[in-house]
């Protein structure tokens, strides 16, 4: 009889303790880590922030970008895994929008619908967009990708477990399991190229100009001059990821 | 031409509207599948093992050690479909040493841990304790030291010590029900928490993932304990069965709403994306979201515990029936794993296509190797109901 | 008061102890060196990304050598045209033009891929062929001097 009481009672202080101490140790463990779950902030200010702009109005589809990312990156030629990609949009007179993607563009683009029923039709080059606060970097479980000081997203390839979490994560589509390294790959706006000074790939490629890149915090860059002269967006901006890639005349239809 | 690639173009020819690039294979596979059903094995038996101690449903104890045996033997395997998934498996110490704090899948390696050793180990240990150092003492040759090494060497049962055992187990399975739940709500968040996938992005996902959890745990500790006594040829409890089928039919409702809600609030708001999961739950999914999982599943059992609960007549019949029936929830409860995991990568995040999904036979990532990591906890059960069989336990008095 | 510390508890104690020390002496030998430097990651990361070979050399690197070229393409439409966009990567060309040459692409589907006409492409940004009817079966560089696509050649 005794003994109920003391055991309740005792019970009673162990559910108090362990209750404020588990709320102690998250709210310690919360407020370490709000770096990692709120936005990313540049740390180093002598180094460049980089941000990507499309002028969708630029792009014609020719496929080079795609291209010369595979060469330049080592992707395997296969139509599966794609650094960049290219889409066209052909929206029709019926309302009705055809998205396309062959081979992510890489062959470019045979016009099949006909002239006449055709409303508007325009390209979308894709690709990592580097966000500020990047949701593939938030799930990944071991710390095997991560936004560079440069604010470039990039995966540690002798780190990654292949879970293949950061996959899901990304809202646009860019991460892919490597077939012959078998970790996650994606773009990663060459590092290795931006690291020597020259441009990466894909813009070094493109024909119209199509495709910009540079650094956020200087104001008299290319890339900033742009984005004050234009009005640009991001893609699924609800998600709130702080892409940093900005589109310039992006249509309502692109996912 | 190599065979993965032959396999993926075939997927690419069964591509519908368009999808991106990348998405043509599907990331995570039957062993995704497999491994919350697992989990959530783990955690419902763990639960109903709890409603014995805890809330004290005394008709349950017959079911109280084949409970806990049955979570840990589910647990034991838990972290094998895992691996085996992983494309890197020997890099998969990394979650350990350094795990990512802001990613729901970096805790797993602490909560199973966590789960395995301070909650179903201990709380094991705690109650079997007594009959351990009974049986080391009776014992002679190889089991006698494996059960002497079992008790730790803690050989004091004098009825002070013993009640310290009935304590401290209290003590952890009070623990065990909140640790339980993180155990398998977490999985649920890690699909939850996603904002890139409509299909999991939901604050419910957790919670559904936890209630179909408890239903399937119920329903296995109902088929085992029918199963075992069977073997045994000992009768089975009606009374027992009554009152799982009872706990089973509340949590299946409860279940049932749950999920009713995520998919009524889906509909109400028919937000960007509910076009192409209208297409995705009324095509590809149909089979196993309306067939399998609710109607199989949900809607049959559901109306068959009613019956039982109020026409407790033919006695054959009614062990049958529910033999039948938590064969049938368990199907329904695997099936909503697969209707989540599966169904929420079939459709592109362009919400304009759908790619196709087979599963392979072979492989790391094949059916073969899931109905393996399936089948091995019924072996794992059956040496620990031979190690450690509580139907010869020490009596305790109450 | 004495307080009476059951006997499973010292034992169990013991055991975690052990594990849990095994566990953290472990970790410290399996974490890599430069894990947390800049963030939750391996910094020798950034230096492995940094790693790969170029293949594309940028046209300032063909400028060193083709002067004439780099003169003429300056005056005509094709000038914000980087040399490797048609000409593909050229690095090793570059290291050594004698041991690795570069692409010298033609034929009509090579400018078609950039010039066939299709909606998709603003007239503003580019001239657009029908390449079933614009001079079929020549090659485009039979006029064209793609270096200086208005120079018409004959």
């Amino acid at each position: 009889m005794g003994n109920e009481k003391i055991n309740s009672s005792r019970r009673k202080f162990l559910k108090t303790t362990a209750t404020l101490a588990g709320a102690t140790i998250g709210y310690a463990w919360l407020k370490s880590s709000h770096v990692l779950l709120f936005a990313a902030e540049p740390k180093d200010e002598s180094l460049p922030w980089y941000g990507i702009v499309i002028d969708i109005q630029k792009c014609i589809g020719c496929g080079n970008c795609a291209k010369a990312c595979k060469k330049e990156n080592d992707v395997p030629v296969e139509p599966f895994f794609f650094r960049t990609w290219v889409e066209q949009y052909t929206v029709k007179n019926d309302g009705t929008v055809n998205i396309v993607s062959p081979n992510g563009g890489i062959d470019g683009f045979t016009q099949t619908v006909p002239d006449e029923d055709i409303f508007k039709s325009f390209f979308v080059p894709k690709m990592c967009n580097h966000c500020s606060k990047s949701p593939c970097t938030q799930v990944c479980p071991v710390g095997a990708t991560y936004e560079s000081p440069e604010g470039v997203v990039l995966i540690d390839e002798k780190y990654c477990i292949g879970c293949r979490y950061c996959v899901q994560a990304c809202p646009y589509g860019c991460r892919f399991i490597h077939p012959v390294k078998k970790v996650a790959n994606k773009c990663t706006l060459c590092y290795h190229r931006l690291k020597k000074g020259l441009a990466p790939a894909c813009m070094e490629t493109c024909p119209t100009g199509a495709r910009m890149y540079g650094n956020l915090r200087d104001k008299k860059s290319d890339l900033v001059k742009f984005l004050k002269e234009h009005t640009t967006q991001v893609l699924r901006p609800h998600l709130n990821t702080g892409s940093k890639l900005y589109y310039n005349a992006l249509s309502s239809e692109v996912r | 031409m190599d065979p993965h690639y032959q396999h993926l173009y075939e997927i690419l020819a069964h591509a519908q509207g368009y999808i991106f690039p990348n998405e043509i294979d599907l990331q995570w596979g039957i062993l995704i599948v497999v491994y919350p059903f697992i989990t959530g094995l783990v955690a419902g038996a763990f639960i109903l093992a709890s409603l014995e101690r805890v809330f004290k449903v005394k008709i349950l104890k017959p079911t109280y050690q084949i409970a806990l045996l049955t979570a840990l033997s589910f647990l034991l395997v838990a972290t094998m479909p895992l691996i085996s998934h992983l494309s890197q498996p020997q890099r998969a110490y990394e979650i350990m040493i350094t795990p990512h704090s802001s990613s729901a899948m970096a805790i797993f390696g602490f909560v199973y841990l966590w789960y395995l050793a301070v909650v179903l180990l201990l709380e094991i240990w705690f109650d079997y304790r007594h009959s351990m150092v009974v049986w080391s003492n009776e014992r002679k040759g190889v089991m006698k030291w494996v059960y002497k090494i079992l008790t730790l060497g803690v050989n004091d049962i004098s009825p002070r010590t013993i009640q310290w055992d009935r304590k401290l187990g209290h003590i952890i399975t009070i623990v065990g029900i909140p640790s339980a739940f993180i155990l398998h709500g977490y999985v649920g968040f890690i699909f939850g928490s996603l904002k890139a996938n409509p299909w999991w992005s939901s604050p419910l996902i957790p919670i559904i993932f936890l209630f179909s959890a408890m239903v399937s745990g119920i329903a296995l500790v109902m088929l085992v304990y029918m199963i075992v006594s069977f073997v045994r040829k000992k009768t089975i409890d009606l009374n027992v069965l009554d009152t799982i089928g009872k706990y089973l039919f509340f949590i299946l409702i409860l279940d049932f709403t749950l999920e009713s809600l995520d998919q009524i609030h889906r509909i109400y708001e028919a937000e960007e994306s509910f076009e192409i999961i209208k297409l995705l739950v009324s095509g590809k999914l149909y089979l196993t979201l309306f067939v399998a999982q609710g109607l199989i599943g949900t809607i049959i059992p559901l109306i068959t515990l009613v019956f039982l609960q109020f026409y407790k007549h033919k006695i054959r019949l009614q062990k049958t029936m529910y033999f039948i029936v938590s064969i049938m929830v368990l199907i329904g409860v695997y099936s909503m794993r697969w209707n989540v995991v599966i169904g929420g990568q079939l459709f592109s995040k362009s919400f304009s296509g759908f790619t196709s999904f087979k599963v392979g036979l072979i492989g790391l990532d094949g059916t073969l190797m899931a109905a393996f990591w399936l089948m091995l906890p019924i072996g794992i059960l059956a040496f620990l109901l031979w190690l450690l069989p509580p139907w010869k336990m020490v009596k305790e008095e109450e | 008061m004495k307080f009476y510390i059951p006997p499973q508890l010292p034992r169990l104690a013991l055991a975690f102890g052990i594990f849990i020390s095994l566990f953290l002496v472990v970790r410290h030998f399996l974490v890599p060196d430069t894990f947390g430097e800049y963030g939750h990651y391996r910094g020798a990361s950034l230096i492995d990304n940094a790693k790969p070979e170029i293949h594309y050399a940028g046209q300032q690197a063909c400028f060193k050598c083709h002067q004439d070229i780099e003169d003429k393409k300056a005056q005509d439409v094709h000038s914000d045209i980087h040399c490797e966009t048609c000409h593909g990567p050229g690095q090793k060309h570059v290291v050594n033009s004698k041991a690795a040459d570069i692409l010298k692409p033609s034929g009509r589907d090579f400018c078609g891929s950039c010039h066939v006409i299709n909606a998709g492409k603003q007239k503003s940004t580019i001239n657009q062929i029908d390449l079933i009817k614009h001079n079929v079966g020549k090659n485009c560089i039979e006029c064209h001097n793609p270096h200086q696509p208005w120079e018409m050649k004959k």
